[in-house]
Order: structure tokens, then C-alpha cells, then sequence
């Protein structure tokens, strides 16, 4: 008796096809949970806020400062709201939110901008919501230099050849890391695959059990770890489905830019695939029932929404948060995806995120065969 | 098979949460043999078969099947059996089809179609070759599971409940094609409910709250039981039986009054206190013989027996 027979194992998978495809409630679950989840999180990728609240904490009233706060206003991303006059109240303003955004320009800035001097203009950012103010925090330098060459016209237009003629600084309170909204849609990618796989397969031997197949199965020579591989491969396919789906969505629906190669990402994440669907058969090997099977998901899946990275920004977690999020595939699979779509990152610059997930997949492949029941006791 | 000894097992025991369900359990079972296997419900023949193939543990007990130790060696043993479970146990989603091709590949068999194809004609499931399994009737599906247990044409059967709601016709159908089998040299261990399908076996085992009660040829059971039995029948057309039934059973020595259509049969473990207590009742209106005890009131018998012993 071999440990595992290809024979055997093309049997399961061909069943596993058969029944996957005959499934519509779970095919539905498939296409349907990535489509809502890209519809609620991409809406709010959308929206594209304007009319940002924002104060300005000017200590100058030249043209320049004037057409600045004026192409601020005519660009629709902020609303000037509020003008404090000094600096512990704007940062109250900012604090209790009542502003998400404080311009502040210096003393002489019309002055020092004509003399050549490039005074510094900057601009507080409440970044908590990156999704918020991201967008207009971006658009902030190409308003300022729209601005100042309407006004920097005969005489002083040589001041627009050279660099910008301010040091427009942009500061993002609250979130350090000045994550982007261009950073949901690759996590999300993550968070989708570990929700639906891991639920999905976690039924997978709960259900043999649950309908009186497993005695059939277990009365054959067929084993453990023909029955748990073979349960994983069509829902990799599920699983690039589903990612085909995200990435197409974000390209031409949220016009996410892309940077690094869609290939390699494709191809990287089958160890992020494997490692959840390993996880849910593992799950349904402990799991009694189906409905202990989801409820055990969920169990794994909160820590992994909560403390990978995807909702609050890693490095800000307390240390034993961070702890138990690097355990988590899905912390690792975020960093290797931001790293390849948004930095255009290549396979050499993924590996580090790479082996923590190959390491868990193994780890958790073999908790999955050291419990699987082999009889019906 | 040493000795033409194909299952030879001693004090199989296992018990679920503290409630010992099999226990102590002897079997011999020789080659080429059907082996009959009855009990009431809960008695604990699906646990021992179970056993036997494998898919429990016995708590205690040792034993071969086909040459290979129960408990160590259960991966060498499934290949060569056909197990067909008491649930239906293929798969509702797939078709007939497909649940047969599926398990021919598992077994590793060379060509499965052929295979297949072989065992769809033999059942008779040409029709519904292309139907999910779950929309087959109780006795197709019955039929199903046969075809799937024996296709990788197995030495030792071990069926549970094989013809629970199959038709009569059917049922002849697969106790001849069983014995077909055993003609060939492979044996069977069949779990019935059902009298006549237990005088077709040729050895029977008969197992009650979790204890072999008796084992043995049909003959040998009855013989074994000890019981008499009387047939009363009325010889007035008219006049029923049915006062009598109520009678007769508290007396001493009457064990059992059971009614067949217009005639009782009355039982008991001792002729003599038996043939005491219905000599008032051997009037002229009533015609009294003494009969072949049947194997059902053997076993009813056994089964009261030691439920008594429990008490
Ligand atoms: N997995 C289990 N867990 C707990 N108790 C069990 C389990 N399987 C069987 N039992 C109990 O063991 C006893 C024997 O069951 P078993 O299925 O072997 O009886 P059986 O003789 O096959 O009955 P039937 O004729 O109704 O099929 C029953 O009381 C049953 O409730
Ligand atoms: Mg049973």
C-alpha cells in the first residue's frame, strides 16, 4: 500500500470536479461573495470623495497664498470650512475631525516665493482613512502649481521653469505607513480568497461525513492524504477564478494602477490558495458537523481580517498582535501583493513573504492528516 | 485463505460512551460460505461489521480476515472486500455512472469502463445509467451499492441489510446472483431482518443487546432452541381465535402465542408443562397439532430470553 497513489487521486479530483460544478448554491457563493464584497469595499473606493472639510491656517495674504486657497476650493476636493488662527486650534479642528485637512502657510510665503527662496507649504493630512483623503492629498501638489502659474505671469514666470517654486510637504497624521485607497483592492484580493476558500472546503470532508459517503470512502484503500489533496485541487481553480474576477475589477472598474507583473502574481499566489484550502480541510477534519465547520472558519478568518495588516496598519499593532499576524498567511500575502502590483516588486523581492506561507501550508497539511479520522470513531 | 477460514475472530468488544454495544464477540467464517447475519435493531450488527472492515476500532478482541489481523492490518484487508453499508453511502450528486466509474478508480482497477459497463448490465441499470443516484428509488439505489461493492470483485462481501426495501422479484434476484458468487469461492456476510432470507444462508449468527445468542445451521439453531410448538386452529369457520390468544399467554409454560392468519402457534421451552397448560383448551372445537418450530419464533424466543437475563 503506497502512501499516495496519482491513479487514486485523479479519481478524487475528477469526483471533486463533478460535484463542484453540480453545486450551484457553492459555485453561486464563489462568484457571488467576491462580487459583493468588491461592490460595498470598490464603492467606497469609487466614490472618489470631494468636498473634503478643510481649514487654513494662513499667516500671509499675498495673491499667491489667496489663488491657492481659491484653486483649492475650484478643484472640488476640499471645502475650506474653516480658518483658524493659530495652531493648537487647528489641530483641535483636526483632532475632533471637523477638518480632515490643514493648510498652513508660513509668514512672507508670497514674498519668500518671489525672492526664489521656495517657502514651504504644507499640508496636514487626517490619513485614518486613507480612502478619504488619499485622493485629494495627491491632487494637492498639481493645484498649488496650477495656482501659482496663473499668477506668476510676465516678469516672474521664470520662477515656473525651474523646480517648483514652494516645497509643497504633505503630512499624513494618524497613519504613518500613508497607506493609499490603492491598497485595498490587492488586500482585499486576500481577504476575499481566505473568506470563501477556507468556509468552502472546511465543508468538504464535514459533508462526506454528514451524508454517509465517508463509510463508502473509507471502506476503499483510498488515503488520507489522496482525500485531502484531492478535495484542494479544482478549488484552486475556484480560487483564480475569484482572483481573475478582483484583478479584472480593479484594473477597469477602480482603475487601479498596476505596476508589477500580473503573471507572477497569478503565479505566487497558488501558495497563498493552497495554504487556505489546506486550512479548511484541515478545519473539516476536526469539525463534526458542517455548521461547527463554519463557525471554525470564522474563528480563523477574524484574526485574519483583523490583524494582518488589512484593516489596521501592521506596525501599529501592540506586539502581541503583531505576533500572532505573522503567523497568518494572509499578513504575508499582503505585503508579496502590495509589494508586486503597487512596487512592481519581482519574484527575488517576494521570497521573504513567500516562505512564511509555504512554512504554515506545510504545518497545517500535516496537522490535517494527523487528524483525519481514518475510521468512523 | 489458511484453512479455508476466511474470518476467524475472538471477543471482538466496542462500546460507545460506556455502553458496551458488541461484546465479546466469537465469528468463524469459511471460505465460499454465506453467513447470515440477525439481530434486532440496536443489536449491533452494523458495529461488527464495521469492525470487521476496518472502520471502527474494536476496544478488545483480535482476529483475521482474509489472512490479515483485523486491527493492524485493515489496509490490507479493504481491498479485498465489498463493503455495502446499511445507509446509502454513494453519492446522491453524482450519476450511476458516474458513482461506479468512481469507485473502480479508487480500487485501482484496469479499465474501469469495461468494468462499468459489466456491472450496469449485470444490475439491470441500464435505464438510469445517467440519473444522479439520488433520484433513484430505495431498491435501485440498493441495487447501486451492490454493483459498486462488488465490482472490484472482492473475496469476502459484507453486506448490511442488502435487500432492506427491495421487491420481491429483486430479492430473489440478489440472493441467487449471491449464491452465484459463492459458488465461485467468495463468501458473504449478509444482516437481515428477514426469516426467509436467513434460511437461505448456510450458516447463521444471531446476536442480541450486543451477545451471540446463537450460531449455527438453520437446523442446528432450531434444533438448539429446544422449543415445541403447537399450531391451534378453529374448526368452526366462524368462531375466531381471538379470546385465546390472551388465554394462553400467561399460563406456565406457554412462552409465545403468535397468530398466523386463522391459526396460533403456541411455544414453549418445555414440552411437558406446555402440553399441562393447553389440555384444557384441547376442546372439540379446536384442532391442536404439534409442528416444526420456524426459525422467527427461535429467535424472538432467544431475544426475550436474554433480555430476561439483563434484568
Ligand atoms: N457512532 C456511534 N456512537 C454511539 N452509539 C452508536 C454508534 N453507532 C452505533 N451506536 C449504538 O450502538 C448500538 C448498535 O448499533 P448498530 O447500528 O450496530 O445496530 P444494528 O444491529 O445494526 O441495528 P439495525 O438492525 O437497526 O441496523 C445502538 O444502540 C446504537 O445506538
Ligand atoms: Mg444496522
Amino acid at each position: 500500500m503506497r502512501m499516495f497513489d496519482c491513479k487514486r487521486f485523479a479519481a478524487m479530483v475528477g469526483k471533486e470536479f463533478v460535484q463542484m460544478r453540480r453545486d450551484r448554491l457553492t459555485f453561486a457563493m464563489l462568484i457571488g461573495i467576491p462580487l459583493i464584497q468588491l461592490i460595498l469595499f470598490g464603492y467606497a473606493i469609487n466614490s472618489d470623495p470631494r468636498h473634503l472639510p478643510a481649514g487654513v491656517l494662513s499667516a500671509d495674504n499675498s495673491r499667491f497664498a489667496r489663488s491657492i486657497v481659491a484653486g483649492m476650493q475650484t478643484s472640488t476636493f476640499f471645502d475650506i470650512t474653516r480658518h483658524p488662527s493659530t495652531r493648537a486650534e487647528a489641530d483641535r479642528l483636526l483632532r475632533d475631525g471637523d477638518v480632515l485637512f490643514v493648510l498652513t502657510i508660513p509668514e512672507n510665503f508670497g514674498r519668500d516665493l518671489l525672492r526664489g527662496d521656495r517657502p514651504v507649504l504644507l499640508l496636514t493630512a487626517d490619513a485614518t482613512d486613507p480612502l478619504a483623503s488619499g485622493r485629494a492629498a495627491m491632487a494637492f501638489p498639481e493645484i498649488v502649481r496650477l495656482a501659482l502659474a496663473r499668477e506668476l505671469t510676465g516678469p516672474d514666470a521664470d520662477l515656473n521653469q525651474t523646480e517648483p517654486p514652494v516645497d509643497v510637504r504633505i503630512h499624513n497624521l494618524y497613519n504613518p505607513e500613508g497607506e493609499t485607497q490603492y491598497n485595498i483592492v490587492p488586500g482585499l484580493m486576500g481577504v476575499i480568497l481566505t473568506l470563501t476558500l477556507v468556509m468552502i472546503t472546511s465543508l468538504a470532508i464535514t459533508r462526506e461525513s454528514e451524508r454517509g459517503t465517508m463509510e463508502h470512502l473509507l471502506s476503499t484503500p483510498i488515503r488520507p492524504l489522496e482525500v485531502m489533496l484531492g478535495k484542494i485541487v479544482p478549488y484552486i481553480l475556484a480560487g483564480y477564478i475569484q482572483m481573475t474576477l478582483i484583478a479584472a475589477a480593479a484594473r477597469f472598474l477602480f482603475n487601479v494602477p498596476m505596476q508589477g507583473s500580473v503573471i507572477l502574481t497569478f503565479a505566487l499566489s497558488l501558495v497563498f490558495i493552497g495554504a487556505n484550502l489546506s486550512v479548511g480541510v484541515t478545519i473539516s477534519t476536526v469539525a463534526r458537523n458542517q455548521l461547527q465547520a463554519v463557525q471554525i472558519s470564522i474563528f480563523f478568518f477574524m484574526p485574519s481580517l483583523l490583524l494582518s495588516g488589512f484593516m489596521f496598519p501592521f506596525k501599529g499593532m501592540p506586539d502581541w498582535a503583531q505576533a500572532i499576524g505573522s503567523i497568518l498567511p494572509l499578513t504575508h500575502y499582503l505585503l508579496l501583493i502590495r509589494g508586486i502590483l503597487l512596487k512592481g516588486n519581482g519574484f527575488m523581492d517576494s521570497l521573504p513573504h513567500l516562505w512564511p506561507i509555504l512554512v504554515f501550508w506545510a504545518a497545517v497539511v500535516a496537522a490535517g492528516l494527523k487528524q483525519f479520522r481514518r475510521t468512523l470513531d | 485463505m489458511n484453512g479455508g477460514t476466511v474470518i476467524d475472530v475472538h471477543g471482538l468488544t466496542k462500546a460507545f460512551d460506556g455502553k458496551t454495544v458488541v461484546d465479546g464477540l466469537d465469528m468463524t467464517i469459511r471460505r465460499g460460505e454465506i453467513y447470515g447475519f440477525l439481530g434486532p435493531n440496536g443489536s449491533g450488527k452494523t458495529t461488527s461489521i464495521r469492525m470487521l472492515c476496518g472502520l471502527l476500532t474494536p476496544d478488545a478482541g483480535s482476529g483475521v480476515c482474509l489472512g490479515f489481523d483485523v486491527i493492524r492490518e485493515s489496509d490490507k484487508i479493504k481491498p479485498h472486500v465489498g463493503y455495502m453499508t446499511q445507509k446509502f453511502s454513494l453519492y446522491e450528486d453524482l450519476t450511476v455512472r458516474e458513482n461506479l466509474l468512481f469507485t473502480a478508480r479508487i480500487f485501482g482497477l484496469a479499465d474501469p469502463n469495461r468494468l462499468v459497463d459489466g456491472c450496469i448490465e449485470r444490475m439491470g441499470l441500464g435505464p438510469f445509467e445517467h440519473r444522479l443516484a439520488g433520484n433513484l428509488s430505495g431498491g435501485w439505489k440498493q441495487r447501486l451499492s451492490l454493483g459498486a461493492c462488488t465490482l472490484h470483485s472482492p473475496d469476502l462481501l459484507l453486506l448490511d441489510e442488502p435487500t432492506a426495501g427491495v421487491d420481491p422479484g429483486a430479492r430473489r434476484d440478489f440472493w441467487d446472483h449471491v449464491h452465484a458468487l459463492a459458488a465461485e469461492g467468495i463468501t458473504a456476510l449478509i444482516s437481515t431482518h428477514y426469516m426467509d432470507e436467513a434460511e437461505r444462508c448456510h450458516r447463521l449468527a444471531y446476536l442480541a443487546y450486543g451477545r451471540l445468542l446463537a450460531s449455527g445451521t438453520v437446523e442446528e439453531i432450531v434444533e438448539g432452541a429446544g422449543l415445541t410448538t403447537w399450531s391451534v386452529a378453529s374448526r368452526n369457520p366462524g368462531a375466531g381465535l381471538h379470546g385465546l390468544t390472551e388465554r394462553l399467554r400467561p399460563l406456565p409454560g406457554v412462552d409465545q402465542v403468535v397468530a398466523f392468519g386463522n391459526t396460533l402457534h403456541v411455544s414453549g421451552r418445555d414440552a411437558a408443562p406446555l402440553e399441562r397448560a393447553i389440555a384444557p383448551f384441547r376442546t372439540d372445537g379446536l384442532a391442536w397439532t404439534i409442528i416444526d418450530t420456524s426459525l422467527e419464533e427461535v429467535f424472538i424466543d432467544l431475544m426475550r430470553q436474554s433480555r430476561d437475563g439483563l434484568k
